[in-house]
């Protein structure tokens, strides 16, 4: 079958350069006003919104999350319909960790997230091979695959009913996780700024650029000497790790874990998610998350079925005609009225 | 022992043709659209629902009623090709996933809210249950009848497909459709009319599945992955290839749940992740 | 004069169709050769399988010493052997800049560094920007290669090919599509890369051709027809045959 040659299309999402020009005319380390502006928020909501930090520290985890399918699909367009595997992984291990006796929070996020890597690493050679139908099939396969071993063995995590008897002990043996939720709040934020910074300088760096570059002409890549398959592989296991952070915080948080955190269900919201903050920016992630959650918490108390129907009829409306989500309707707006902001 | 391993690969075969019957719409619209349809189940659920109003409702005969499962699915995936999928032909594979996975909800929504989460029931008609003795062996009646059914279809696609000239319209559009525009095939008809064939095939294996694959609001999420894996595997754009496909991955599911029941599913995911290695391009892959 | 690059026996076949039948070229140090002939010749098949896009159905690639035959595309790249598109094959999203600049870390094995940012590869970002001055790119390092009007796309095709410091330098119709004054241009800034540089060339411009070459190979149905430096081929009998319906239609 061929097909007029199309370069990558203009797609839901698309990231022009512009947001991060600099007097190099290459992207830059320094932190925008608007940046610092957007992680005072978390900061200020944790004083003005006590009662509703539990809310809080699931929308940083998601975001954290979210974060993790836009390493994968915004810069390197790895259609994965399997993150949430990683997710569930990371959230079983730090679960069983604390259920078994190790209870401290900081080792056990780090043992979970090693856990995660070292699936992701041996599942990306199976997704870099092959086009996107093939690794969305592969994705989608391991997720389903590890769902149902979660599912049978019932002994170990708890299979339907989920693992409870999560106990966590203190965070450097001082702030306990307590039912006001402000040490798992806090907690959640630093963690997810911490590897935030880490995932802004990988976009900016050299290795970052080879992901756009694999993005926006994959088929130059080799002809300049690049191996894709192993920058793949690369990206897939950080986007790994990443997810299994954000699911072993979960874990640690609400000191549980449900066999839905490998769900399918839950890899499709992710990609929703991302598509209604814009993928490709880091920032339409976290967005996009806290659109979602904050949404979902109000809408789907009134009745599921709703919901769900919303939800299908925002995606279906945003991919025909908001295509860039959150972030490319701001960058758009920017471009338009650039003159008259500071 | 034999008899029961030759009952469990006939139950396969069964399964499998009725998940060819389903997918192979999906097959010409992946190989002639380049269009990934994660939505494809939902039309094979409105077949089934189809059915079920027309014989609960209307009560028409369950046999009449696969037609009309055919023709309904047909006409809505006519109006929704035209409508909204040519939309989006040249899109990127992540807008084709993103826009059926909201159709999915949608239609899983719709569902719900008309027909309620519970499964749907169906009235065969006496003569399709029970068993039918067939060379020493009790056959369940229906299977045959699905195994036929299929066998037929499948018959009259691939005339259709070699022996007319729409057929060759098709074939020629798969293999490189500006040529093909560029020989007068109205390629846009051929698109509408190929998708809307697919839409009715799934909607007639959807009515034809409601006894065997169950009929509920969730139907197209849960089949979907046996759906795109029939298809992946098989290789898009082919007839044999999901043919194959399909009935190997419905005998190994059906063996796998009856020897290994803890194991299960677990088998169709390894076996498909390793087809895909193997056959990164399907069972009868077509180069580009 | 040492042969930089060779095939022998080359062929590719796709199902019975014969892309490439028993190819055998010597490509020779600080060569101009270019390769022509009608449509369908298999010229473009060749490069393929010169690059490693393509792998071959029998023969042997050699560039240098080193049997690269069955070596994948990117490892050819890195021993000094690159191409340009017939089609170009840019990226889109990044600038002419971003995109040289690119080319050039992945080159020097920066392609992996994740802990630092780009603009801290000042050696590489220098030499981009040099490199787009040297194609006359200059001005337009900071445009987004899908605004750049076709002409200096097909100059950045090359840019990016230059990057990578090849030995060899494939070029698949550099000129495709470019009005015939501005193609002599393109061909003066390539005719000026030094001779460390072997270059091989497809092109279908006869007058491009015969004023750059200093070799020329033909192809016909996938086979060598003859090869010769270009006083011998403007002559060849054979040569003119294949090409007087080709010379009416342009």
């Amino acid at each position: 079958m061929s097909h007029p040659a199309r370069g990558p299309a203009r797609s839901v999402g698309d990231p022009t350069s512009e947001a991060a020009r600099s007097v190099t005319g290459l992207t830059t380390q320094r932190w925008s006003r608007y940046e610092i502006v957007f992680w005072l928020l978390p900061v200020v909501a944790f004083f003005v919104f006590p009662k509703y930090l539990t809310l809080g520290s699931q929308i940083l985890i998601t975001g954290l999350f979210a974060l993790s399918l836009d390493l994968i699909l915004g810069y390197a367009r790895i259609l994965s319909l399997g993150q949430a595997a990683f997710f569930g992984v990371g959230a079983y291990t730090a679960g069983l960790m604390a259920k078994y006796g190790w209870t401290e929070p900081l080792s056990g996020l780090v043992a979970a997230a090693a856990v995660a890597t070292l699936v992701g690493w041996i599942t990306s050679f199976l997704v870099v091979r092959g086009q996107d139908l093939t690794r969305l099939m592969v994705t989608l396969g391991i997720g389903l695959m590890l769902y149902e071993a979660a599912n049978q063995a019932t002994s170990i995590t708890g299979g339907v009913d989920g693992l409870s008897g999560v106990e966590m002990g203190k965070l450097f043996g001082v702030f306990g996780f307590g039912m006001d939720g402000k040490t798992a709040y806090v907690y959640s934020l630093c963690i997810l700024f911490v590897v935030f910074c880490f995932l802004r300088l990988v976009v900016r760096s050299p290795f970052g650029l080879s992901l756009r570059g694999i993005r926006e002409g994959e088929r130059r890549m080799p002809a300049i000497g690049a191996s894709v398959p192993r920058k793949l592989i690369a990206v897939y296991t950080m986007g790994a790790c990443v997810a299994g952070i954000a699911g072993a915080l979960l874990a640690q948080t609400t000191q549980f874990v449900g066999i839905d955190t490998l769900g399918f269900p839950r890899s499709a919201e992710l990609m929703i998610m991302l598509v209604l903050g814009g993928t490709g920016y880091l920032y339409g992630a976290l967005i996009g998350a806290a659109l979602f959650m904050i949404m979902q918490d109000y809408l789907s108390n009134l009745n599921p079925v709703y919901w769900q129907f919303w939800l299908g009829l925002l995606l279906v409306m945003i991919v025909m005609f908001a295509r860039g989500g959150v972030m490319g309707g701001l960058i758009t707006l920017r471009q338009r009225f650039g003159k008259r902001l500071p | 022992m034999i008899g029961n391993f030759i009952g469990v690969v006939f139950d396969g075969v069964a399964y499998g043709s009725l998940l060819f019957i389903i997918s192979i719409g999906l097959s010409v619209t992946m190989g002639l659209m380049n269009f990934v349809n994660l939505a494809h189940g939902a039309f094979a659920m409105l077949g089934g629902y189809a059915c079920v109003v027309a014989m609960s409702r209307m009560g028409v005969p369950f046999l009449a009623t696969l037609p009309l499962a055919f023709v309904v699915s047909a006409a809505v995936g006519a109006v929704l090709e035209r409508l909204l999928y040519r939309r989006l032909y040249k899109a990127t594979h992540l807008d084709q996933v993103l826009f059926s996975i909201g159709l999915v909800f949608i239609a899983i929504a719709a569902a719900t809210y008309a027909f309620g989460p519970q499964q749907q029931p169906v009235q065969l008609p006496p003569f399709l249950r029970g068993q039918v003795h067939v060379l020493g062996m009790d056959l369940g009646a229906y299977r045959l009848f699905l195994i036929a059914v299929v066998i037929g279809v499948t018959l009259a696609l691939t005339w259709l497909i070699e022996r007319t000239r729409f057929g060759a319209q098709i074939r020629a559009s798969v293999d490189n459709q500006q040529a093909a525009a560029g020989l007068g095939v109205n390629v846009d008809r051929v698109f509408s009319l190929t998708f809307a064939l697919g839409s009715g095939l799934a909607g007639l294996g959807g009515g034809l599945g409601i006894d065997v694959l169950g009929l509920e609001p969730t139907f197209p999420l849960k089949y979907m992955v046996y759906f795109l894996l029939v298809v992946a595997v098989g290789g898009a754009g082919t007839i044999t290839g999901p043919l194959i496909a399909a009935l190997i991955l419905g005998v190994f599911d059906v063996a796998g749940k009856y020897y290994v029941p803890q194991v299960g599913s677990f088998i169709i995911y390894v076996m498909m992740i390793v087809m895909l290695l193997l056959f990164p391009r399907g069972l009868v892959g077509r180069r580009t | 004069m040492s042969v930089v690059l060779r095939t022998q026996g080359l062929s590719k076949a796709f199902g019975g169709f014969k892309a490439n039948a028993d190819v055998s070229i010597a490509f020779e140090s600080g060569a101009r050769h270019a390769i022509i002939g009608p449509n369908g010749a298999g010229k473009t098949t060749l490069v393929n399988l010169l690059t490693g896009a393509l792998l071959p159905t029998s023969g042997q690639v050699f560039l240098g010493e080193e049997n690269v035959s069955t070596m994948p595309q990117h490892k050819r790249v890195k021993r000094g052997m690159t191409r340009t598109f017939q089609i170009n094959t840019l990226f889109p999203g990044l600038t002419a800049l971003e995109s040289v600049a690119l080319a050039c870390c992945e080159r020097d094995g920066q392609g992996g560094v994740w802990w630092r940012t780009v603009a801290a590869a000042k050696t590489q970002i220098d030499e981009a920007r040099a490199i787009l001055a040297q194609l006359q790119l200059g001005a337009d390092a900071d445009i987004e290669t899908r605004n750049l009007p076709y002409g200096k796309q097909r100059l950045l095709e090359i840019a990016l090919a230059l990057a990578t410091q090849p030995r060899v330098l494939l070029l698949d119709e550099p000129a495709a599509g470019i009005p015939s004054g501005e193609s002599a241009a393109l061909f003066e800034v390539i005719a000026a890369l030094p001779r460390t540089v072997s270059i091989v060339f497809i092109e279908h411009d006869m007058n491009l051709v015969f004023r750059f070459a200093e070799r020329i190979t033909v192809m016909v149905g996938g086979t060598v027809l003859v090869e010769g430096p270009p006083a011998a081929i403007a002559e060849d009998p054979r040569v003119r045959e294949v090409y007087l319906g080709e010379a009416e239609h342009g």
